[in-house]
């Protein structure tokens, strides 16, 4: 294999070496590992990958025996959130898949280099390619030229996992037109939030931003959404696109930096969780450190500042309601009582709790598309927690999560009984907006 | 060894019927070579039954060639318990959690042997009633492993260990034999005790394929109090004046004053740092009987000079109390990574002069040594925490734990209160037991066992073993 050639001592520092020894081996992440419940197996265990990586690091075993571990993990790091003696094991696991990203480089097909790059390089950053793709999917399921290509089985040639995503995605609507610069002047108290909207939610879920804005508006902010952002870079960096995930930061931090904002602000879980960790993109040296440390600090998901705003509910949701988590959310933000709060601060609502909350859906960035059969392993065991107490509406933070979450309850065949929303929509429609 | 791999694999999956449940890959065997304590041994072969006719046929495949079997829970073994030392076969069982009953006539629990200790406790509670032994790993470790290491928790001062608890096993011996020990009863005086001298065996006697375990009415209410002391000494005289003033908490956990700034340090939590010592003491039982308890045990404990007693209004603030001891571990490894726990115990009047022995070892080795743990009933904890990657520091840790062992011994105590002898403290267990007592145990490890196929280098020293605590 491509191990023979790789140089030991140079291995060891591009792994998070010296993170592995602050393992104590207790299991204490066992149960809370989705990946380790579901395919019940050490290897693919929080505790079972950082010896991996530290095994490999010291060359006792080859990067390609830590290769199928790494490749299936989540990254949802509730390993993290449960460890007592706060193992950094997103460092961990970010630097085995740069190694393993780098050198299988050499290795990979020309068709998985084109398809990397269409996606990771192309589409992922290009703005306007999302917004053909936006665009494309919103006329897609308004012509309802959908039903005549699933008729005709086209989609079948599609992976099978593209199609199932395919089937779920919901109705796409186009984005508003948005405030895209700083009023002059700044009315006192008010609150001055840059929002980032994210480029896959803004194609597919263009909506929930849209009503996250106009609530973030009618609490009494000015919301801008400035033209020069772009991809935050947090599939590239889960994938070892390692290079191209910094260069996107540092755009972003630049453009932001030009701005006087008192937060930034999204709506996406996922998303969030690599805004405020873009520090951990630089070496503690770098001179980008410090500016992109100042960036993180200003990012916040929408909960967290909704939840500190006076909102004007007026309608009565009278349904019984879970939430799911995001696991980026929880276990990288720490945001865990804020979208609780305001959830329940809903008139009328009944909030169902769902029995191991914080166990990861298995969507993960694009893990339900690039390990779809696991992933499915991983929703199962999630929704069978769900079939006890079925709730009405599944409240979720995520895109991903949002569309793992439709995936999860069409299995079960619970659409017609089981709506799923983001946390913003459901407090807008509180607010009859 | 064994060029008979191939063949055994082929047989396990043929007995299993399923070969996502035997494992060969790189991957499988590197993650099943370790524990909670130290050193790495690959097995050959992992295997993951959920039946006991597939522990019957696996034994019997490694006694006719001879191959070790290791059994292992969720190896969180603090003395090496689920290493293969001498590779062959790893009998993991944490996939098979599928049996937990619950039979609250007879207060009850009859299980398999993967079921997450945690989960026992948490069942009963449903039925109004309790499984006592609370081991700190609860939440993480297998019933099979408890069994297996006898393990103890805090609870342990009043309601006893694993051992108590278990009324009878199903057990599969080492040439494939299903048999059954003890029963269902509280009482049973038919023949030898096999049930007790499996528990504690470590895997090294049979495997342990089920349990009947004994529960108890839970208790309607606790109530907790946090006690300071000036002087560590007078921390060890308040809890013999307690135990004798009538009274048996449910749990009296210690922290030293290295542990109470560590914990400090880490979070903050308004711990006094002036001081030597905290006791934390919770009463079970009921409101009005707590309530009164608690008035008596403020009073032993002041007048054995305590600086102050700080009682829980309400089981929130109690949750607090009870925060800086669970804190403990998470603040003390943020000074250096690598933790090696001991449990040494010695006999409870012996408390205070083992403080004083710990003190004089941390300061001949020059080691960072806190103490922490099940002081009620003389189980401390001594934790030194090392960098595993300074050869020289880790070679004076092992020099300050072998001086540890003998202190224990020689104040009449035990190497090991709960976390077992496996292969980390096999060299001392002559210092403890002296050569007859030790001579008695392997005639009985050579009666179950003749062809030491089960969990093979454990318990009993190799000749010329010395005590190490690193990994290569
Ligand atoms: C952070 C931490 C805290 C701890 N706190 C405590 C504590 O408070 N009290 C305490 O007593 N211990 C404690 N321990 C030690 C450990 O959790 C216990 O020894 C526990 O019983 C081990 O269970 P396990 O399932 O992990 O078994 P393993 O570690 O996998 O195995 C332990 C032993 O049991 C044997 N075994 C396992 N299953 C079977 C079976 N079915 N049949 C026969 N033999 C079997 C193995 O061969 C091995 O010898 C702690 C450990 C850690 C890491
Ligand atoms: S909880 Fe933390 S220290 Fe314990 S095994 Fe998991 S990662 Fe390691
Ligand atoms: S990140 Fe999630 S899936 Fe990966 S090891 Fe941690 S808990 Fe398991």
């Amino acid at each position: 294999m491509c191990c023979a050639m790789i140089d030991e001592k140079e291995l060891r520092g591009k792994l998070a070496y010296d993170e592995t020894f602050s393992c104590v081996q207790c299991g204490y992440c066992l149960p809370a590992c989705p990946t380790y419940i579901s395919f019940g197996k050490e290897a693919h265990s929080p505790r079972g990958r950082i010896n991996l990586v530290k095994l490999a690091a010291e060359g006792k075993i080859s990067i390609h025996d830590m290769a199928n571990p790494i490749d299936l993990c989540l990254g949802c790091r509730a390993c993290e959130t449960v460890c007592p003696t706060n193992v950094e094991y997103g460092k961990i696991l970010t630097s085995a898949v740069n190694v393993l990203a780098e050198y299988r480089e050499k290795d990979r097909s020309r068709k998985e280099k084109v398809l990397r790059d269409v996606v990771f390089h192309r589409a992922l950053t290009n703005k306007n390619v999302l917004k053909l793709m936006g665009k494309g999917l919103y006329y897609f399921k308004k012509t309802k030229m959908d039903k005549v290509l699933r008729k005709s089985k086209i989609l079948n040639i599609m992976p099978q996992a593209i199609g199932r995503m395919e089937s779920i995605t919901p109705a796409v609507k186009l984005p508003l037109n948005r405030q895209n610069a700083l009023s002059a002047e700044k009315t006192r108290s008010q609150l001055r939030i840059g929002y980032f909207s994210g480029c896959v939610m803004d194609t597919i879920f263009a909506n929930v931003n849209d009503l996250a804005i106009k609530l973030l508006e009618i609490g009494g902010c000015e919301v801008v959404t400035i033209k020069e952002q772009g991809c935050c870079g947090a599939l590239q960096h889960h994938s070892g696109e390692r290079e191209l995930a910094v260069n996107l930061a540092k755009k972003n931090i630049e453009a932001f930096e030009k701005y006087e904002f008192d937060y930034i602000v999204n709506a996406i879980g996922g998303c969030g969780a690599a805004l405020v960790e873009y520090h951990h993109f630089f070496d503690e040296n770098d001179i980008w450190f410090e500016r992109a440390k100042r960036f993180s600090a200003l990012n916040k998901d929408i909960s967290v500042i909704l939840s500190k705003l006076d909102l004007p509910f007026t309608k009565s949701i009278n349904k019984n309601v879970s939430y799911q988590p995001s696991c980026h959310l929880t276990n990288v933000q720490k945001v865990i009582d804020e979208p609780l709060k305001i959830l329940k601060s809903i008139p009328g609502i009944t909030y169902i709790p769902m029995k191991q909350k914080d166990m990861c859906c298995g969507s993960a960035g694009i893990y339900n598309i690039v390990h779809h059969e696991e992933s499915m392993l991983i929703l199962d065991d999630k929704m069978a927690h769900l079939k006890n107490n079925i709730p009405e509406v599944i409240v979720t933070t995520n895109p991903g999560c949002h569309l793992q979450m439709l995936l999860g309850v069409e299995r079960e065949g619970l659409s017609d009984h089981v709506k799923v929303v983001h946390l913003v929509e459901i407090i807008a429609e509180a607010c009859e907006i | 060894m064994n060029g008979h791999i191939e063949v055994i694999v082929e047989k396990l999956i043929e007995a299993f019927g399923d070969s996502s449940r035997v494992l060969t890959e790189v991957q499988d065997l590197y993650s099943y070579s370790f524990d909670a304590s130290f050193g790495i041994y690959k097995p050959e072969i992992i295997c993951q039954p959920i039946a006991t006719d597939e522990v019957v046929e696996l034994i019997k495949l490694a006694a006719q060639y001879k191959i070790p079997v290791v059994a292992r829970g969720t190896g969180t073994s603090l003395s090496g318990g689920p290493l293969p030392v001498k590779g062959g076969i790893v009998v993991d069982f944490s996939l098979w959690d599928t049996k937990l009953e619950i039979h609250p006539d007879d207060l009850i629990a009859v299980v398999s042997p993967g079921v997450i200790t945690s989960k026992i406790n948490d069942k009963a509670i449903e039925f109004g009633l309790m499984y006592p032994p609370d081991p700190s790993s609860a939440h993480v470790s297998t019933i099979g492993g408890n069994l297996a290491e006898n393990a103890g928790g805090p609870r342990g001062l009043k309601y006893g260990v694993t051992k108590d608890y278990v009324l009878g096993l199903e057990v599969v011996t080492a040439e494939g034999k299903v048999i059954r020990t003890g029963g269902r009863t509280m009482k049973n005086v038919t023949g030898y005790d096999l049930t007790k001298l499996i528990v504690g065996s470590e895997g090294t006697l049979c495997i342990i394929t089920e349990a009947t375990l004994r529960l108890v009415p839970r208790p309607l209410a606790t109530k907790t109090a946090m006690v300071l002391f000036d002087e560590i000494v007078d921390s060890g005289h308040a809890i013999s004046k307690v135990l004798r003033s009538g009274i048996m908490p449910a749990k009296m956990e210690i922290m030293d004053r290295h542990s109470i700034i560590a914990v400090e340090e880490y979070a903050s939590l308004g711990l006094p740092i002036d001081v030597e010592a905290i006791l934390l003491i919770e009463l079970d039982g009921h409101h009005q009987a707590i309530n009164e308890e608690m008035i008596r045990v403020e009073e032993a404990c002041m007048s054995v000079n305590a600086r102050s007693v700080i009682v829980a209004k309400d089981d929130r603030e109690a949750e607090q109390l009870w925060q800086a001891r669970r804190l403990v571990s998470p603040a003390i490894v943020k000074i250096k990574p690598t933790k090696i726990s001991e449990d040494a115990t010695v006999p409870r009047s012996k408390i205070p002069e083992m403080f004083q022995r710990l003190k004089e070892i941390r300061e001949k080795y020059n080691v960072h040594l806190v103490v922490f743990g099940h002081a009620g009933d003389g189980n401390l904890h001594p934790n030194i925490i090392a960098d595993q990657r300074d050869e020289e520091e880790m070679h004076r840790v092992e020099q300050a734990v072998e001086e540890i062992f003998e202190a224990a011994v020689s104040l009449g105590g035990t190497l090991s209160g709960e976390h077992g002898i496996g292969l980390m403290k096999s060299p001392f267990m002559e210092m403890e037991l002296g050569k007859d007592g030790l001579h008695m145990m392997k005639l009985i490890k050579d009666a179950w066992d003749p062809q030491n196929i089960l969990n093979p280098g454990k318990i009993f020293p190799e000749p010329g073993q010395r005590f190490v605590l690193r990994n290569d």
